[in-house]
């Protein structure tokens, strides 16, 4: 462990703690961040009030669209010449939301990111080549802190560029990648086609750190298979902080909670009401040390489960499951949920089929049929059908084996899929239940 | 200098290749012979047209997914026979035809077949090594194309 104190803390001594953070983190967002003062005062609360645990339900919940609307530093809770860092997210259906960072946050950062790889069984002695994108996304630099903070080689690759990445996994001796799932099938699927010669296992590459995006077991074990390696999750988000919220540890059966930094409730997506323990919900986040920017019940959407156990890696932080996807888009087909991410991670998996593809669900008698329409650009074209029934085989058969649905895949021409301003229906339910 | 084909991605849908065929027609595109491969959903059409480069270029600027291939144009006697004698050259060089067509006019009173192979160079080779006359890019679209 990289923190054995904070790490295998007694549940109960951890509680203490997160009650006592949780005091000040409250205070100061209340203090410094008008928009919180004003958020409080209307649900009739103030931190005085703050007493136990469960005077956290009397919180208002932050969500996504107020982050928005006090672009760009509207929730900061200090003043800007405390900050040293910024990150931001796209912003593709509105306003970014930007998020800062004090000294002291960077740091938190660091090492929650290397906790969460000496959890992968990454050690200071490894060469870490990073693949994800550097910039105002988090996971970059995110991972960057934390392998340095953590003392191992760090290689800065930043992501794309495959020939690259394998000429310096091999001349470095990489001996962990940390990068999308969905890159990495990427990466495996250049070495089959482009690369026959090249031995996966003539490198020293042995774990691989994923995250950005959800990504089922079956994919892990494809990755693992492919990549002859030990495929593990790292969770986080940006507007928690980062990766490193949450990490896998060696029984990859759940994401260990870094508890000391940030407090975590499930709750039911459509009431808002606090479930118990064990229930599968919406996951909401309360940042116990963040100075910059303090998120207070932050609904991330993002639907998991919640258990203690006494785990064999000896940490006796929360567990979360592996994040099946979110709770504003989940569909369930035969029974099986679904989330359109799954979707898009598969097809990023192929070359070529991204970005544009559209999924229709409808009703067959008594079955859910599911259709997957994938545009067809030059990439991927071939003027021979073999090649073209080869590929929508290839991605029925992800579908299957990482996701448990058998979906007709039907290639398009570019352009049919509608867009809406410019940006793709990705979803369409004919289904009358 | 081998014969081009030009091919394009087409939905199985009314109207889909009348929208091709429309691109190529405002930009005085000849099609000299063509085939298309069906399936449920989508087609590919094959083209062999008298300016397959300016072809592409215009149709990929219209979004019309498609791409260019060599492929071998092939002079064979007009009898019964004379493409049985030319698959068995391709058979005996365990060579796979990927697919084939013919022109629609003959050429100096033969027929002209176009083949697809993986490897056309090979097959070339193993044709002209037997006599037989390679019809070239030259012959079929003319000069300075």
């Amino acid at each position: 462990m990289f923190n054995r104190e904070m790490e295998s803390m007694p549940v109960n001594k951890m509680k203490e703690l997160q009650l006592e953070r949780l005091k000040w983190s409250v205070k100061h967002a209340y203090d410094n961040v008008p928009f919180y003062k004003k958020k409080f005062e209307a649900a009739g609360f103030h931190p005085d009030q703050f007493k136990s645990l469960d005077d956290m339900r009397r919180i208002p919940f932050l969500t996504k669209q107020d982050m928005r609307d006090s672009y760009p530093y509207g929730l900061f809770a200090v003043p800007l010449n405390k900050v040293v860092r910024v990150h931001a997210s796209s912003g593709t259906t509105g306003n970014a939301t930007v998020v800062g960072y004090t000294k002291n946050d960077v740091n938190v950062f660091a090492e929650v990111v290397a906790r969460s790889l000496v959890s992968f069984g990454v050690s200071e002695n490894d060469i870490i080549q990073i693949a994800f994108g550097y910039g105002l996304f988090t996971g970059g630099l995110g991972l960057h802190y934390g392998s340095e903070k953590l003392g191992a080689l760090t290689v800065p690759m930043s992501g794309g560029n495959t020939p690259r990445q394998l000429m310096l996994m091999k001349d470095f001796g990489t001996s962990v990648l940390c990068s999308t799932p969905s890159y990495a099938l990427n990466i495996a699927d250049f070495i089959e086609k482009n690369m026959p010669d090249f031995k996966i296992e003539s490198t020293k590459l042995r774990v691989g750190v994923f995250g950005a995006e959800p990504w089922t077991e079956g994919m892990r074990t494809e990755i693992e298979r492919r990549l002859k390696i030990e495929a593990y999750d790292i969770y986080g988000l940006s507007e928690v902080i980062g990766p490193g919220v949450s990490a896998e540890c060696s029984e990859k059966n759940g994401l260990h909670v870094f508890e000391d930094h940030f407090y975590v409730e499930i709750i039911n997506p459509d009431t808002g009401e606090v479930l118990p323990e064990g229930e599968k919900g919406e996951i909401v986040y309360t940042s116990l040390t963040k100075e910059a920017f303090p998120g207070i019940r932050y609904r991330s959407r993002d639907i998991t489960r919640l258990h203690h156990e006494n785990c064999k890696c000896g940490r006796t932080l929360v567990k979360m499951d592996k994040v099946s996807g979110r709770s504003d888009d989940m569909l369930i087909i035969r029974g099986v949920n679904v989330f359109p991410s799954q979707i898009e991670s598969v097809l990023m998996g192929f070359e070529g089929t991204e970005p544009h593809y559209q999924i229709v669900v409808d009703r067959k008698g008594s079955l859910d049929d599911i259709e997957v329409m994938v545009e067809v650009n030059e990439k991927v074209f071939s003027d021979e059908i073999k090649v073209m029934n080869n590929l929508s085989k290839n991605i029925a058969d992800r579908f299957r084996s990482s996701l448990g649905i058998s979906a007709k895949i039907t290639l398009v021409e570019p352009q049919t899929i509608p867009r809406s301003e410019g940006k793709a229906v990705r979803v369409v339910d004919r289904r009358k239940i | 200098m081998n014969v081009t084909q030009l091919s394009a991605f087409v939905t199985n849908k009314p109207g889909h290749l009348q929208r091709v065929l429309k691109v190529l027609a405002d930009e005085n595109i000849n099609i000299i012979t063509l085939t298309i491969a069906e399936t449920v959903d989508f087609g590919i059409l094959r083209m062999i047209v008298n300016d397959p480069d300016k072809g592409y270029r215009v149709l990929k600027e219209q979004n019309i997914t498609s791409s260019i291939t060599d492929v071998l144009a092939l002079e064979i006697d007009d009898t019964p026979g004379s493409l049985f004698n030319a698959l068995d050259v391709f058979a005996q060089m365990n060579l796979n035809i990927e697919y084939m067509y013919a022109f629609t006019e003959k050429r100096d009173g033969k027929a002209v077949m176009i083949f697809r192979f993986e490897d056309v160079e090979t097959a070339k080779k193993a044709l002209i090594d037997k006599g037989y006359n390679i019809v070239r890019k030259i012959d079929i679209i003319g000069e300075n194309k």
